[in-house]
C-alpha cells in the first residue's frame, strides 16, 4: 500500500523528468540551446506576476478539461467528446450571459447552471446511445465535436451575433472577472473560475472516492461484468458518467466565455482544450487531484512555451514533444516502475 | 450545373475525400484485428502528411528529380514514416503493458508536435510548408475516363485513390485467405489460443501495428500532396479520428471500413460542394458541414447497433496467463 501509493506520485515526477530530458535532447539535436529554452520557459510561467496570473488563467479550463475526461475514463468511457460538450458550455453561458437579465452574481451562476445542464446533456446523447444501443462512444463524441462546432457557429450567427463574427458581449452582471484578483496579478485575465475549478476538484475527488454513486461507478469501469452481476445497473452508470463528464466540460466552457473573453467568436476549428484534457487527465493519473496537478503542468508549459518562441525563437512544440514523452511514460509505468525497483533494491543492498 | 456535372462533381468529390480515411481506417482494421488499439492513427496520418510534403518538396523541387516522380518517393516516404513512428506505440503497447490508449494519445501528441517543430525547423520559422509543385495529378485512362458519368466521376482520381482500393483488396486477402491474417485474427481474439499452437503473438502484434503505421502514413501522405498541397497544423485536423470512426462503424473489416470512408468521403463531397451546387441557398452551410457527422450517428444508432470488437483488442498479453 505504502508502496503503491508513493508510486503513483513518483511515476509522473520520474516521466515529468523524463520529458525534459528528451525534449531537451532534442532541442539539443536540432541546434538550440535547452538551458536557455527551458530557462525562457521557466521565465514565461513566473517571470512576474501577470505570467502568473495568466498561467493560472491558461490552467482553469484544462483543470475542467481533465475532471470531465478522468471522470469518463474512471467508468470505462473514453471521451473525446470533451471538446464538443466544452463548446455547448461555452454557447449557453455566451447566450445566458448576454441576453437574460439578472441580479449580478446570481446572473452568473445561472448561466454556469444552464452551461452545466446542456453540456451534461449534449454529452448525455453519447452516454444513451452506449447504454442503450451500444454504439461506441469514442464515434459518437467526436461526431459530437463536429456537431457542436458547427452547430455553435450557426447559432452565433443567426441568433447571438454582436460585433464581427463573435457573439454579443456578456451583460457585466454575469462576469465572472474579479478586479482585485486581476490587480493581484498585475491585469491578468485571471478570475473566479480557478476557484470554482479547485471546488470541482475537491467535489469530484469526494463523488468519486467517498460516495455509492462513485464507488458504483468505478466498479462498473473496473469490471462491467463483476458489476452487473453484483446488481448494479450498468447502463445507468454509463449514462451518469457521460453526464456528469459533460457537466464539468460545460462548466469549463462557461468559465472561458464569462471569465476570459466576454463572448464566443465563430471558430473554423477546435478550441483544442478537450483534446488537452485527455492529455491532464492522462497525467494525473485519473485522479481529481492528479488533474490539477496534470493541468498546473500542461497548461504551465504551453503557456510559457510562448514566452520560449517570442524571445528565444525556439519552436513551442518542443514543448508538446515534452508533454508527449511525458504521457508516454506514464503509459509505460512499467519503465520507470523497473527503473523505482532496481533503485530500491540496491538501497536494500547497500543497507544490509 | 446540369445533373451530370453535379453527379461527376459528387461521385469525383466522394473517390477522393474518402481515400485518406480508406487508408488509414484499413491501417485500424489491421491493427485492432490483432488485438492493439491505436488512437494514435490521427498521429502518424500527421507525420505522414509531414514527410509527404517534405520528400516532394526536397526530391522534386532541390534535388530536381523528374516532377511526376516526386510525388511517388513523397508517399513512400509518408509510408515508412508512418511505420517507423508506429513502432514506440509497437513498444509500449506489446513488451511494456502500458495502457493502449494512453500510448495513442502521446503519439498524437508528439506527431504533431514532432512535425510541427521541423517545419519551422525547415521552413525558416514559418507554421507551414512551402507549396509543393509536384503534387498527384489525377490521372486519365485511356478510353475509360471517357465513359460517361462514371469516367470523369468514378476513375479520373488521384494514383492515391486506386492504391486504397487496392490495398483494401489486399487487406481482405491477407486477413482471411492467408495463414498470417488467421493467425492475426487469432491473436487479436484469444492470444493464449494462439500462443498454444505456435504463433508468436508478440511478432505477429508487432506486424501489425508497423503495417498500420504505413497504411495511416500514406493516408496523411494523400492530404497534402493530393488534396492540398502543403502541410500546416491543420491538414490532418480529426482525419485519424475519422478513421477510427470507419473503422468501428465498418465492424472492424476492410471492406465495411472502406463502405464507411466512402460514406464520410460522400458527406463531405456534398458539404464541400455545396456552395457550386448551390446547395447553401437552401440549407445554412454549417448544416451542410454537420451532416455527415449526423448521419453517422443516426446509421449507427438505427442501422448498425452493436458493434463487437476483436475479444483481445486492447489488452496487453503476457505468456502464462490465460
Amino acid at each position: 500500500m505504502q508502496t503503491s501509493r508513493w508510486n503513483a506520485i513518483l511515476v509522473p515526477v520520474l516521466a515529468v523528468i523524463l520529458g525534459l530530458i528528451v525534449g531537451g535532447l532534442l532541442m539539443l539535436l536540432m541546434g538550440y540551446n535547452p538551458i536557455v529554452g527551458f530557462g525562457s520557459v521557466f521565465q514565461g510561467i513566473f517571470g512576474n506576476m501577470y505570467f502568473i496570473g495568466e498561467t493560472l488563467r491558461a490552467v482553469t479550463p484544462l483543470i475542467f478539461a481533465g475532471l470531465a475526461v478522468a471522470f469518463a475514463f474512471r467508468t470505462g468511457l473514453f471521451n473525446i467528446g470533451v471538446e464538443g460538450q466544452f463548446i455547448v458550455g461555452q454557447l449557453a453561458a455566451a447566450w445566458v450571459g448576454a441576453f437574460w437579465t439578472l441580479p449580478t452574481g446570481l446572473h452568473a451562476a445561472v448561466a454556469i447552471l444552464v452551461a452545466m445542464i446542456a453540456a451534461g446533456l449534449y454529452a448525455g446523447i453519447a452516454g444513451w446511445l452506449k447504454a442503450r444501443l451500444g454504439v461506441h462512444e469514442v464515434i459518437t463524441t467526436i461526431m459530437l465535436n463536429y456537431i457542436a462546432l458547427f452547430g455553435a457557429n450557426w447559432t452565433i450567427r443567426t441568433y447571438l451575433i454582436g460585433a464581427s463574427e463573435r457573439s454579443k458581449d456578456i451583460l457585466p452582471s454575469a462576469s465572472l472577472q474579479a478586479q482585485w484578483l486581476s490587480d493581484l496579478f498585475e491585469g491578468a485575465r485571471i478570475n473566479w473560475g480557478l476557484l470554482l475549478a479547485l471546488a470541482f476538484s475537491l467535489i469530484c475527488y469526494w463523488l468519486l472516492m467517498k460516495t455509492t454513486t462513485g464507488y458504483e461507478l468505478r466498479a462498473v469501469g473496473f469490471n462491467p461484468h463483476a458489476s452487473e452481476y453484483a446488481g448494479m445497473n450498468v447502463s445507468k452508470n454509463i449514462f451518469r458518467a457521460m453526464l456528469i463528464s459533460g457537466v464539468l466540460a460545460g462548466i469549463g466552457g462557461a468559465t472561458d466565455v464569462l471569465g476570459v473573453n466576454g463572448n464566443m467568436a465563430i471558430s473554423a476549428g477546435f478550441t483544442g482544450i478537450g483534446f488537452d484534457g485527455i492529455a491532464v487527465a492522462l497525467i494525473g493519473n485519473n485522479n481529481p487531484f492528479g488533474v490539477i496537478f496534470g493541468a498546473l503542468l500542461f497548461g504551465g508549459l504551453s503557456f510559457g512555451a510562448d514566452n520560449m518562441q517570442r524571445v528565444e525563437g525556439i519552436p513551442t512544440e518542443s514543448i508538446q514533444i515534452v508533454i508527449s514523452i511525458v504521457i508516454y511514460f506514464v503509459a509505460a509505468a512499467t519503465i520507470v516502475n523497473w527503473f523505482l525497483g532496481k533503485l530500491r533494491r540496491r538501497q536494500g543492498v547497500s543497507q544490509k | 450545373m446540369n445533373f451530370t456535372d453535379m453527379l461527376i462533381t459528387i461521385l469525383n468529390g466522394t473517390i477522393i475525400f474518402s481515400t485518406p480515411l480508406i487508408l488509414a481506417a484499413l491501417g485500424g482494421v489491421i491493427n485492432e484485428r490483432a488485438g492493439i488499439v491505436n488512437i494514435g492513427l490521427e498521429g502518424l496520418m500527421t507525420i505522414g502528411a509531414f514527410a509527404a510534403a517534405v520528400v516532394t518538396i526536397w526530391t522534386g523541387e532541390t534535388l530536381g528529380l523528374p516532377g511526376w516522380m516526386a510525388p511517388y518517393l513523397g508517399i513512400i516516404a509518408a509510408m515508412i514514416a508512418g511505420m517507423v513512428f508506429a513502432v514506440p506505440h509497437a513498444v509500449a503497447s506489446i513488451d511494456l503493458k502500458a495502457d493502449q490508449v494512453v500510448s495513442g494519445v502521446a503519439l498524437n501528441f508528439f506527431a504533431a508536435g514532432f512535425a510541427l517543430f521541423m517545419v519551422k525547423k525547415l521552413f525558416e520559422g514559418a507554421g507551414q510548408t512551402t507549396t509543393v509543385q509536384n503534387v498527384f495529378t489525377k490521372v486519365n485512362i485511356p478510353f475509360l475516363s471517357d465513359i460517361p458519368v462514371i469516367g470523369p466521376g468514378l476513375l479520373k482520381i488521384y494514383p492515391t485513390s486506386y492504391l486504397a482500393f487496392i490495398l483494401v483488396g489486399l487487406a481482405y486477402w491477407m486477413l482471411y485467405k492467408t495463414p498470417f491474417g488467421l493467425r492475426l485474427r487469432a491473436v487479436g481474439e484469444h492470444p493464449r489460443a494462439a500462443d498454444t499452437v505456435g504463433v508468436n503473438v508478440r511478432k505477429v502484434r508487432y506486424l501489425a501495428v508497423i503495417l498500420s503505421g504505413g497504411l495511416a502514413g500514406i493516408g496523411g501522405g494523400t492530404l497534402s500532396i493530393a488534396i492540398s498541397s502543403n502541410f500546416q497544423h491543420s491538414t490532418v485536423s480529426g482525419h485519424g479520428f475519422m478513421a477510427l470512426a470507419a473503422m468501428i462503424f465498418g465492424k472492424w473489416h476492410p471492406a465495411g471500413a472502406m463502405g464507411a470512408a466512402l460514406f464520410f468521403g460522400l458527406a463531405t463531397a456534398l458539404a464541400v460542394s455545396g456552395q457550386v451546387l448551390g446547395l447553401t441557398a437552401y440549407v445554412p452551410s454549417e448544416f451542410l458541414n454537420a451532416l455527415p457527422y449526423l448521419l453517422t450517428i443516426l446509421a449507427l444508432a438505427g442501422v448498425v447497433g452493436r458493434a463487437e470488437a476483436p475479444a483481445a483488442s486492447g489488452k496487453p498479453y503476457e505468456k502464462g496467463s490465460r
